[in-house]
């Protein structure tokens, strides 16, 4: 039995340990917010927090979350955090498919760097691919909160 | 012709819009279609409803990928009807005949139901403004809707649509004639930036994707198919995948047969109680297979013999003079070939599918750009009558063709029948690229004849590939007319002699569209061409360009001999040089072509493509580091799409066209060795992540008032040709196959 800690609330896991965080959330714990786009960690679509840091769910065994703090989208801000607003205002989502993976990586990168330049946020968002490509948009908007925050 | 019809006392739609509501439905029937149809209970392609507490339901029935369908097209017939989009809700429609066209490809949402969304929301207008007279015993004349209410305009007494509707609803549908179109300057919507419909849902996590599905009581699937395209299942060994915890069972999917089309590939199915314990069984299953002749193909042999092909003479499709007489003639010619291997649409939600078979009927849930083809796929599949076949469209997570190919619903249908429970298959990112419907690999030879002025006398271009319609039939051996038609036999240069030909090519993988198709093989080819003939006559590429293009003028490619589908009625969209010239010089322009100073290793490049009836010009500025690495600063996009509705989602579309453009000419390549395709992931088919993606896109729009022609597709193909110019107005090095790549810059 595994304790996981998700969005605040307390659950109990008995199945395959080695089970991705992704998979359990999608098909177990019904948040279905994290995509699953490679399983590999190559394209960010599953992103979410542990102890407030992105990782990417899609290749982290359940059993390696135990007794951390898991943050899905479900869980970010209350629904109005910074970013998603800055998403709405800006228009960034084409699909929309990406956006949750986006949105929680900024948020990750926005607290660590709360002013970011192009070259962090290059860098902190090169794991998330998009590809309707919105890039152009997400960095805007990224720009756009911690504007806002600050 | 066109009729609307009252729908409202028709029983299916209460459901949806409950008793007392106005529904009103519009048809589009093709006037050859006509007879066939009358004895249709009724074919409408939009439905728009309202409730007696004022809500006003609208359904799309075109797929929401990303272009935004699923919102504009909607907001076309609410900016007609004056209803406040904030009481609007939208129906996803399920793939039904009577909707008209369902499949969101070819860019045509807008171009093809503005009017009848139009007309449906004029009618409703009036009908409501016929209602609310009566109601107060008025002239209709002196009663007019205005923002989700009726105006008594001598009184200013005012009646909200729900209160209407019941009345409404009893009237006749007023004819075509009696309908009064909004002026451009009276609209709401149209026009104006507009957010999509799902923004907040997909920032919040709660839209719906295919992957997001949920039936109750379903398993999941994962399925292994034949490496090779056509292979046969020699043997299975289930033993180990069956120890998976989670896993129920494997179950064989009958291998297509050919001609392929949408059908279930065929393979072995691993069915288990979550997704990830059927990708673990799946690793532990063991197929051996019969790969069959397509492990013949090997793709770095099949390119040598396109470009063999491509050397000789081929089909003759546009013959305009006498080429050989103007190569005779000419001062100088140029000779060049042009490579664009297959690619992988790659969208971020991998294939899937939810379906549930019971009682002769099967329900699907799914990702699908062409509901109608799963129904018409899903009745072959499981050998019931497609009116059986309930496909609900989720929204998609990116499509750009691949999901108007419902191969992944079949497999879906099929499990579901033999275990007589719902099932839902999803594919891997694996799956997705290895058993796509790849973009057609092209090989092309150009050829020019300049006068001494440098001016083009004589144009010779081949194209070689191997056809979609290969997909859908046996023996295709030559490109189809539409996608000859995709920049190649309507190449619209001012040249005395042009001629155009086709190479023969077998296929050994499965082709499909991929957004903008054959365009951007062939607008990669010609607009590098171009580049390099303006090049050779010394001249500015630009200025160059636009006398390619040559004076404003209608290209007739009929006169030309030229079978040439067009994208809709040559008529009403002509191939016009002068909008095509407008673009070149409007992105000259705003790039400051010519003027702006660039710095070290930077320079612009210029290409411009009619394609989807739209009119495009792309200037790229590229910049290349002392070691070869390639940058995109900043992209520049003129674009005259006829009239648009949101500006905003048209700007999108073209800076997600740079992302993809960006994707395919740095990077993008499928390969194949004994007919396995080489690549499976990110890791080896890359696409275009932020910092390699253009920093900035400034698209210009032109202000049109020519019909709507089409913005999803378009930006693509000028692209690739408008950076490798760049790159070798920056490096002298032209780049003549894609993608860029390992190929050395410096």
């Amino acid at each position: 039995m595994i304790t996981l800690k998700i969005n605040g609330a307390t659950r109990q896991f008995d199945g395959d340990p080695d089970m991705p965080l992704l998979w359990y959330l999608r098909d177990i714990a019904g948040l279905t917010g994290s995509k699953f786009g490679c399983g590999m960690g190559l394209c960010g679509a599953c992103t979410v927090h542990q102890d407030g840091v992105a990782i990417r769910s899609c290749v982290t065994p359940v059993r390696g979350t135990a007794g951390k703090e898991i943050t899905t989208i479900e869980g970010l801000g209350n629904g109005d955090h910074p970013l998603q607003k800055a998403w709405a205002a800006l228009n960034v989502a084409q699909c929309g498919y990406c956006q949750v993976g986006q949105i929680m990586q900024a948020a990750s990168l926005l607290k660590k760097t709360p002013r970011p330049t192009d070259k962090d946020i290059d860098e902190a968002m090169a794991g998330n691919i998009c590809r309707c490509g919105t890039y152009q948009r997400i960095r805007a908007a990224i720009k756009s909160a911690a504007k806002e925050q600050a | 012709m066109r009729t609307i019809d009252n729908f409202s006392r028709r029983t299916f739609l209460r459901q949806s819009f409950g008793a007392g509501a106005l529904v009103l439905g519009a048809r589009m029937i093709p006037a050859p279609a006509l007879a066939a149809l009358e004895s249709a209970v009724f074919s409408p392609n939009v439905f728009v409803g309202i409730k007696s507490d004022g809500t006003v339901l609208i359904v799309a029935h075109r797929s929401e990928m990303g272009t935004s369908s699923r919102t504009v097209v909607p907001l076309i017939l609410a900016d007609e009807m004056e209803a406040d989009w904030k009481r609007v809700k939208l129906e996803q429609a399920i793939g039904d005949a009577k909707y008209g066209d369902q499949d969101t490809d070819g860019s045509h949402s807008v171009r093809s139901f503005f009017g009848v969304m139009q007309e449906c929301g004029a009618s409703a207008r009036l009908m409501l403004e016929q209602a609310a007279a009566k109601q107060w015993g008025v002239p209709v004349s002196q009663c007019k809707a205005s923002l989700h209410q009726v105006i008594h305009t001598p009184s200013g007494q005012k009646v909200g649509y729900g209160e209407l509707a019941a009345v409404a609803a009893k009237l006749p549908v007023p004819d075509k004639s009696q309908l009064v179109f909004k002026k451009k300057t009276e609209y709401r919507y149209i026009g104006k930036d507009f957010p999509i419909y799902d923004l907040a849902d997909i920032t919040h996590g709660k839209a719906i994707f295919g992957m997001d599905a949920k039936v109750e009581g379903m398993v999941y699937a994962s399925v292994e198919h034949s490496p090779v395209l056509g292979g046969k299942i020699k043997s299975v060994d289930n033993k180990e995948t069956l120890q998976v915890r989670g896993v129920s069972q494997t179950v064989e999917i009958p291998a297509f047969k050919p001609p392929h089309a949408f059908q279930a590939l065929g393979g072995v199915a691993v069915i288990a109680d979550n997704t990830w314990a059927a990708f673990q069984g799946r690793k532990k299953l063991k197929v051996a297979w019969d790969p069959g002749e397509n492990a013949s193909y090997t793709s770095s042999e099949y390119k040598k013999q396109l470009q063999a092909t491509a050397r000789q003479p081929g089909k003759v499709v546009r013959n305009v003079g006498d080429v050989d007489k103007g190569f005779a003639g000419a001062a100088k010619t140029l000779e060049a070939e042009y490579y664009v291997p297959h690619l992988a649409h790659a969208a971020m939600e991998p294939e899937v599918a939810a379906a549930d078979f019971r009682n002769g009927k099967c329900t699907l849930w799914a990702p699908v750009q062409d509901p109608q083809a799963v129904q018409d796929t899903v009745a072959a599949a499981v050998g019931i009558d497609k009116k059986n076949v309930i496909c609900n469209v989720t929204l998609l997570g990116g499509g750009f063709g691949r999901k108007s190919k419902p191969d992944f619903c079949a497999e879906a249908a099929i499990l579901s029948k033999q275990l007589s429970k719902p099932v839902k298959v999803v594919w891997t990112r694996e799956d997705d690229i290895r058993f796509d419907y790849y973009h057609s690999v092209s090989a092309m030879y150009l050829k020019a004849g300049l006068d001494a002025g440098g001016k083009p006398v004589a144009w010779l271009q081949r194209t070689v590939f191997p056809s979609i319609d290969s997909t859908f039939g046996l023996g295709v051996r030559y490109g189809s007319a539409g996608e000859l038609g995709m920049g190649f036999t309507d190449t619209p240069y001012a040249i005395a002699n042009i001629r155009a030909e086709n190479g023969e090519a077998v296929n050994h993988v499965r082709i499909g569209w991929m957004r903008s198709v054959a365009n951007i093989y062939h607008a990669f080819a010609v607009c590098s061409f171009a580049d390099e003939c303006a090049h050779a006559a010394g001249r500015d590429p630009k200025d160059y360009l636009l006398d390619l293009i040559g004076s404003p003028r209608i290209v007739d490619l009929k006169a030309q001999g030229v079978d040439y589908p067009n994208m809709g009625p040559i008529e009403q969209y002509p191939v016009d040089a002068g909008r095509l010239r407008k673009v070149v010089e409007l992105a000259a322009e705003k790039s400051g072509w010519g003027k702006r100073a660039l710095p070290k290793g930077h320079a612009l490049g210029i290409a411009a493509h009619r394609s989807f009836l739209s009119y495009i010009a792309t200037v790229v500025e590229v910049a290349v580091s002392p070691d070869g690495k390639i940058s995109i600063p900043r992209v520049d996009t003129a674009v005259d799409a006829g009239m648009i509705v949101n500006p905003d989602r048209v700007r999108s579309q073209f800076e997600g066209a740079a992302v993809f453009g960006a994707s395919l000419t740095l990077m993008g390549e499928i390969t194949a060795t004994a007919g396995k395709i080489d690549q499976s992931n990110f890791h080896n088919y890359p696409v275009a992540r932020m910092h390699e993606a253009p920093m900035e896109t400034r698209v210009h729009i032109v202000e049109s008032d020519a019909p709507p022609a089409g913005v999803g597709e378009p930006g693509v193909p000028p692209f690739a040709p408008a950076l490798c110019n760049a790159i070798f107005a920056a490096t002298g090095k032209r780049i003549r196959e894609l993608p860029i790549g390992k190929q050395k810059l410096t």
